[in-house]
C-alpha cells in the first residue's frame, strides 16, 4: 500500500470518526445530564436511545431552513460552514496512534505531521471564532451580534492563557511538533525517580498548566461554565438566533467536534497522547500492530474520558457572568500562566531538561 | 421592620484564599452531581415515570372530568336544580330541564331531570364548587382527565360522556364526605 492511499483512508476515517464521536456526545451529553438530575434521558429511539442522534438529524433537515430578509445571505451561510470546517480540519495533525504496520511498510497515524502541529491548532481555533462572528453578525440581530461579541472578546482573552500554558509544554519538549511532544512522554524517569514505560506524562510536570490550558479549553470551545455566547436567558441563545434547520445544526454539531479535537488535543499536550503503561513492552513482545491499535484504542479512551468530563462539569456548574468571566481570563489566569512559564524556565535552566 | 425570622445578614466579608480560587467548591459540586450520577445508574432514576405506560399516580381527591351518577337502579340522579351552574365560577354549566313522564320513571329518580346538560371543559377550572353544591349528590369530579380534541367545539361535553354507563359504573366512594354518603340514602 503505498503512503497516499493509506492517508485518504485515514482521512476518511478520521472524517466518519469525527462526525460520529460528535453525533454520539449529542447523544451521551443527554444521558449525562440526565443521569446526574435522576432522570433516564433519551430511551425511546433504539435500545438506551441510541438511535437519537439520527432521529436529532432528521429533524434537523426537514425543518424548515429560514433565512432571515435582511441577512446578509452570502456571510449567513457561511458562518456554520466555517465552524464546521475549521473543527474538522484541525484533526488532521493530531497522532491519533503510533504506526501501523501494513504489509512491511510503517505508517504513521497521522494525516498530517507539520512541525508547528500546535501552532497549526491554536490558528484554526482562533479562526473558528470567525463562524460564529460572521454568523452573528450576518443575521442582522442585536441579540445575535450582542453573542458574537461576546463570542469573540472571550475567546481571544483565553487564547492567550491558553497560549501561555502550551509555552512551557513546548518548553519543556523543544518542539512544537505534537508527534514529538507525543514521543517525549514515551520513556524516561518520572520526576527522576523511576521509571515505567509510556508514563511520563505532561500533566505529572506542569499540573498547574493542565489547569489552566483546561479552563481556557472549556472557554475556548464555548462549553458551560463559559457558554456566554448561546446563553438563552439574557441573549436568547445569542448567535444561534436566526439559525433554524441544518444551519443551526452545523453550529451545534461543529461545537461537538471542537470538543472532541480539543480533547484530543488535551490528551496529546498532557496525557501522553497514545502512550499508555508498556508500549514499550507490547511492542517488543506483541508486535508493532499490536502497540499500534492498543494505542489508538489508548488515544480514544482517554479522549472520550475528557468529554465526560466536559460533560459532568456542564451540568455541575452554573454559568459565569460576563465580567466574572473576563476577570478570571485576564486577572488570574494570565497571571498564573505566566508565573508557571518563569518557574518552568528557572527549572529547566538550573536542571538542565 | 422585621416581618419572619428567617432573614439573613448579608455580609461583605473578604473571601478566603479557598473560597477565591473557587476549586475546592467546584470539586465538591462535582462531588455531589457524581454521587447523583452513580446513584441513578445502580439503582435508576428516581424521579422518573416513563409516562405513556406507566401513569403518575393521581391522589384519590384529585380533580379531574366530571361524571353524573346514576342511583342503585341505575336512574340518573340530576334533578336539573341548576345549583352547579349557579355554583360554578367560571360559569362553565348550562342545563334544560324537562319533566319526567310516567315512562321515563325508571331512567330518573326525580320528576325533574336535565334534558341537556352540558359542562364546557374549555371554561372549567376544575374547581369542584359543582359538586359541593349539588344536593342530590349527582355530580362528582373523578380521578379522569379531560381528553385532548383538536377542535374547540369537541369540548363541550354532553351527557353522552358525562352520565355514566350503566355497566362502567365509576367509583366515587373516596371523594365523599361522611354527610354526603349518608345524604344519598
Amino acid at each position: 500500500m503505498d503512503l497516499l492511499t493509506f492517508k485518504l483512508i485515514l482521512v476518511l476515517a478520521l472524517f466518519l470518526l469525527s462526525l460520529t464521536i460528535a453525533a454520539y456526545s449529542t447523544w451521551a451529553e443527554r444521558k449525562v445530564a440526565a443521569i446526574m438530575q435522576d432522570r433516564i434521558g433519551p430511551n425511546r429511539s433504539g435500545p438506551f436511545g441510541l438511535l437519537q442522534p439520527l432521529a436529532d438529524g432528521g429533524k434537523f433537515f426537514f425543518k424548515e431552513d429560514f433565512t432571515p430578509q435582511n441577512a446578509e445571505k452570502f456571510l449567513f451561510v457561511l458562518g456554520p460552514a466555517l465552524v464546521m470546517f475549521i473543527s474538522l480540519i484541525t484533526g488532521a495533525v493530531i497522532p491519533w496512534g503510533r504506526t501501523l504496520n501494513i504489509g512491511g511498510e510503517s505508517f504513521d497515524l497521522q494525516v498530517a505531521n507539520i512541525d508547528v502541529g500546535v501552532l497549526f491548532i491554536i490558528g484554526m481555533a482562533s479562526i473558528g471564532v470567525y463562524g460564529i462572528m460572521i454568523g452573528g453578525w450576518a443575521s442582522n440581530n442585536k441579540y445575535s451580534l450582542l453573542g458574537a461579541i461576546r463570542a469573540s472578546s472571550q475567546m481571544i482573552s483565553y487564547e492567550l492563557a491558553m497560549g501561555l500554558a502550551l509555552l512551557s509544554i513546548i518548553m519543556m519538549t523543544g518542539s512544537l511538533d505534537l508527534k514529538v511532544i507525543t514521543e517525549t512522554q514515551t520513556s524516561g524517569k518520572i520526576w527522576g525517580l523511576f521509571e515505567i514505560d509510556g508514563l511520563n506524562w505532561n500533566i505529572l510536570y506542569q499540573p498547574l498548566a493542565f489547569l489552566i490550558f483546561f479552563v481556557a479549553a472549556l472557554a475556548e470551545t464555548n462549553r458551560h461554565p463559559f457558554d456566554l455566547p448561546e446563553c438563552e436567558s439574557e441573549l436568547v441563545t445569542g448567535y444561534s438566533t436566526e439559525y433554524s434547520s441544518m444551519k443551526l445544526g452545523l453550529y451545534m454539531f461543529g461545537e461537538y467536534v471542537n470538543m472532541f479535537i480539543s480533547n484530543a488535543f488535551m490528551v496529546v499536550l498532557f496525557f501522553g497522547g497514545y502512550n499508555y503503561p508498556g508500549i514499550e513492552w507490547v511492542t517488543q513482545n506483541w508486535g508493532e500492530n499490536a502497540a499500534g491499535i492498543l494505542s489508538i484504542v489508548a488515544f480514544l479512551t482517554k479522549t472520550v474520558v475528557g468529554i465526560l468530563i466536559f460533560m459532568w462539569i456542564r451540568w455541575t456548574l452554573p454559568r459565569f457572568r460576563y465580567d466574572q468571566l473576563m476577570h478570571l481570563g485576564w486577572k488570574t489566569l494570565i497571571p498564573l500562566a505566566l508565573v508557571n512559564l518563569m518557574i518552568t524556565g528557572a527549572v529547566i535552566l538550573a536542571f538542565g531538561n | 421592620m422585621k416581618l419572619t425570622n428567617r432573614s439573613k445578614v448579608v455580609s461583605n466579608k473578604e473571601m478566603t484564599l479557598a473560597e477565591k480560587i473557587y476549586l475546592p467548591a467546584i470539586f465538591k459540586g462535582m462531588g455531589i452531581t457524581f454521587k447523583h450520577a452513580v446513584r441513578t445508574v445502580i439503582k435508576g432514576a428516581p424521579a422518573v415515570y416513563s409516562y405513556p405506560e406507566v401513569q403518575k399516580p393521581r391522589a384519590d381527591i384529585w380533580r379531574g372530568q366530571h361524571v353524573l351518577k346514576r342511583d342503585e337502579e341505575g336512574r340518573e340522579r340530576c334533578t336539573a336544580c341548576g345549583l352547579c351552574a349557579v355554583a360554578c365560577p367560571a360559569e362553565a354549566i348550562t342545563m334544560t330541564a324537562s319533566e319526567r313522564t310516567r315512562e321515563e320513571k325508571d331512567l330518573y329518580r326525580e320528576e325533574k331531570y336535565a334534558s341537556v346538560y352540558e359542562i364546557n371543559m374549555l371554561r372549567c377550572i376544575f374547581c369542584g364548587m359543582c359538586e359541593e353544591a349539588c344536593p342530590k349528590s349527582a355530580i362528582y369530579l373523578t380521578d379522569r382527565l379531560v381528553d385532548v380534541e383538536t377542535n374547540r367545539g369537541s369540548f363541550i361535553y354532553g351527557k353522552d360522556k358525562l352520565v355514566e354507563k350503566i355497566n362502567e359504573r365509576i367509583d366515587i366512594t373516596e371523594r365523599q364526605s361522611e354527610k354526603q354518603k349518608n345524604a344519598v340514602k
